[in-house]
């Protein structure tokens, strides 16, 4: 299997760092919603700074109708707008294989609504700024994580296949049967670490993982850790790794290997902008999942509805 | 007569500015702010809002200037107690010392440097508008008594009372002040706190389905803790939360206006206190404990 032909659908951090890299090894076509940023994509290509330094050549547009056939799609927009990315392919692209890579869980099934492709489930560790329409700046070259959705019939030889294209681009990559206990893993730590940040209007800071005096927040982080952790016990999936390792580890020495590590999660980036966050899915998801499974998680459910409570504060 | 009062934001100016109206009453007033002490020294302390009061308090940034008081009055924020009464109690030693801070945990405070104290709740509310002038927003009623582990007597709270009433600061004096001051309490312990994280005013807080959610689970906590302790609510703290729909829809609590400016808050004596006795008498409070570290998790990004 080769892949001449991409398709990525958003152009985040995440979208353009997946443009960038694959742009260096195969055709990228580019969906966005803004036709200015498709216009300035094809003005002057994708550049990547940091961990992988170049500038890619890519065709964007607004509308797929103008989009050769792909080989590949990768559903890259954040996970609100996975429905309206999958309509869009909806009736299209019959031979493609498409990927998500949303936080949160759910989005492989929203595409599998729209259409009957092979759906390649994978999370992705990686993170990136981007610095403008045509700049993405590469911070953590972590791996992407991915394997075949399984109720999409998706043979793990394919996913091997995106797994090369992907390695062979300069993006880190893990191919697995099932990805489930990382993309649990990951829910987890973003469900945890986001609102928090957002609420407290902080960075991902030391004070995340200190539990000295009784209102230090790494209390608050570990109690909800330990419910989303007997929601995932819950639900079968055992977890790659644990979501309060990854929190003390990351704030420990600095995923950046950096003392003065403060990452700004999304979910922090979107309240400060006063843009809607992807509270729905990621803790959202984990609230749902509580329930339908009778896992008793007050903590996660009252951070939720207050995230929910922060949104509508916007326009008042 | 002689009554000092410790702090004089909004709410201490409050009780000076009224209590120098009264003829037989000397009235003292301690501040760290210089250019507040100056002005009222200069030109008198004057309310304006709900009612307008110009009266002549003596003001002084120096403990040592005040001379022995009968009465004192602690309207401080909660973590300023502790420094102020130290540097004011030898002027109470023959005296009482009555708090009228939100939240709790301050009258065991001022316990450790005066002999006699008294718990006190009250409602009336204002800001500062500039040194020696304060806006009056809200007018309301204050509830005193005894504080049980080092009491003031009952005449002393009767006097102070009588005292405050006179002077237009409307004050009930009760043999056991907890039911007002629990009330309040737990109301501002989940407005506040939710208020401050939601960043939504007072009654579209408690409008917000999800946020009102928490506000109730933030109530029924502090309200099995009051019932622990044997204390009867003055009223019921869900009900006042319904109220403040009406009253105070677009107002922004103490702590969002705090939080906005970036000050410290009263955390420690709201979500914080109601946790801290919970814990004393076995009752759990997770939610007030969220509420307690994110706050406190806020106060800290403002340090980075």
């Amino acid at each position: 299997m080769s892949f001449e032909s991409v398709c990525v659908i958003g152009a985040g951090s995440i979208g353009s760092l997946c443009v960038g890299h694959l742009g260096q090894v195969a055709n990228v076509s580019v969906l966005v919603r803004r036709p200015e940023h498709a216009a300035a994509l094809n003005e002057k290509g994708l550049m990547v700074s940091g961990k992988s330094e170049f500038t890619s050549k890519v065709v964007a547009s607004s509308d797929p109708a103008s989009f050769p056939d792909p080989e590949l799609i990768v559903i890259a927009t954040k996970a609100m707008q996975v429905e309206a990315a999958a309509k869009a392919i909806e009736g299209r692209f019959g031979n493609a294989i498409v990927m998500t890579i949303q936080n949160g869980l759910g989005s492989e099934a929203v595409v599998a609504g729209h259409g009957d492709w092979p759906i390649i489930s994978s999370v992705t560790f990686m993170s990136g700024t981007k610095e403008s329409d045509t700049h993405v700046h590469y911070e953590l070259d972590t791996a992407t994580w991915m394997g075949p959705f399984h109720p999409a019939g998706t043979a793990f030889e394919s996913v091997q296949a995106v797994g090369e294209l992907f390695a062979k681009s300069g993006l880190k990559v893990e191919v697995l049967p099932d990805v489930r206990p990382a993309q649990w893993s990951k829910l987890i730590f973003n469900a945890s670490v986001n609102p928090v940040a957002a609420l407290t209007d902080s960075p991902h800071v030391q004070l995340f993982a200190r539990r000295e005096q009784e209102s230090d927040l790494g209390h608050l982080m570990y109690d909800l850790i330990e419910e989303g952790k007997q929601v995932a016990a819950a639900a079968g999936v055992e977890l790659f790794e644990d979501p309060w390792e990854m929190n003390s580890r990351a704030v420990k020495q600095g995923a950046t290997h950096d003392d003065e590590y403060a990452h700004v999660p999304s979910m922090l980036a979107d309240v400060r902008a006063g843009l809607p966050t992807e509270i729905d899915f990621i803790l959202g998801s984990l609230v749902r999942e509580a329930e339908r499974l009778g896992v008793s998680a007050p903590l996660s459910e009252a951070i939720y509805r207050l995230v929910k409570g922060r949104e509508s504060s916007y326009d008042k | 007569m002689k009554v000092g009062i410790v702090g004089s934001g909004a709410v201490g100016s409050l009780f000076a500015a009224h209590l120098a109206q009264l003829d037989e009453v000397e009235t003292w007033v301690y501040d760290v702010s210089r250019p507040h002490v100056d002005a009222i020294n200069a030109n008198g302390l004057r309310l304006t809002g709900v009612g307008e009061v110009h009266s002549h308090p003596r003001a002084t940034t120096e403990a040592g200037e005040l001379p022995a008081l009968d009465f004192g009055i602690v309207a401080t924020k909660g973590m300023h107690t502790r420094s102020a009464i130290e540097a004011t109690a030898g002027a109470f030693a023959d005296g009482a010392v009555c708090s009228v801070q939100n939240g709790i945990g301050n009258e065991e405070v001022i316990a450790d440097f005066v002999p006699r104290v008294i718990r006190g709740t009250t409602f009336p509310a204002g800001k500062l508008l500039e040194p020696g002038v304060v806006q009056w927003d809200i007018a309301g009623k204050t509830w005193i008594g005894p504080f049980e582990p080092k009491p003031a007597t009952m005449s002393q709270v009767r006097k102070l009372a009588d005292l405050l009433t006179r002077s237009g600061m409307e004050t009930l004096a009760l043999e056991d002040a907890r039911g007002a001051q629990w009330t309040k309490l737990i109301f501002n312990a989940a407005s506040n706190a939710l208020c401050s994280l939601t960043r939504l005013p007072h009654g579209r807080a408690a409008l917000h389905e999800q946020v009102r959610w928490v506000m109730d689970g933030v109530i029924e906590e502090g309200k099995a803790v009051a019932a622990a302790l044997g204390i009867e609510m003055e009223k019921d703290p869900a009900e006042l939360l319904e109220e403040s729909i009406e009253v105070a829809l677009d107002h922004k609590p103490s702590m969002l206006q705090d939080v906005l400016a970036q000050r410290p808050t009263e955390i420690d004596q709201l979500n914080g206190g109601l946790v801290h006795f919970g814990r004393e008498v076995g009752i759990a409070t997770p939610l007030n404990r969220v509420a307690w570290s994110l706050i406190k998790g806020l106060e800290a990004s403002w340090k980075l």
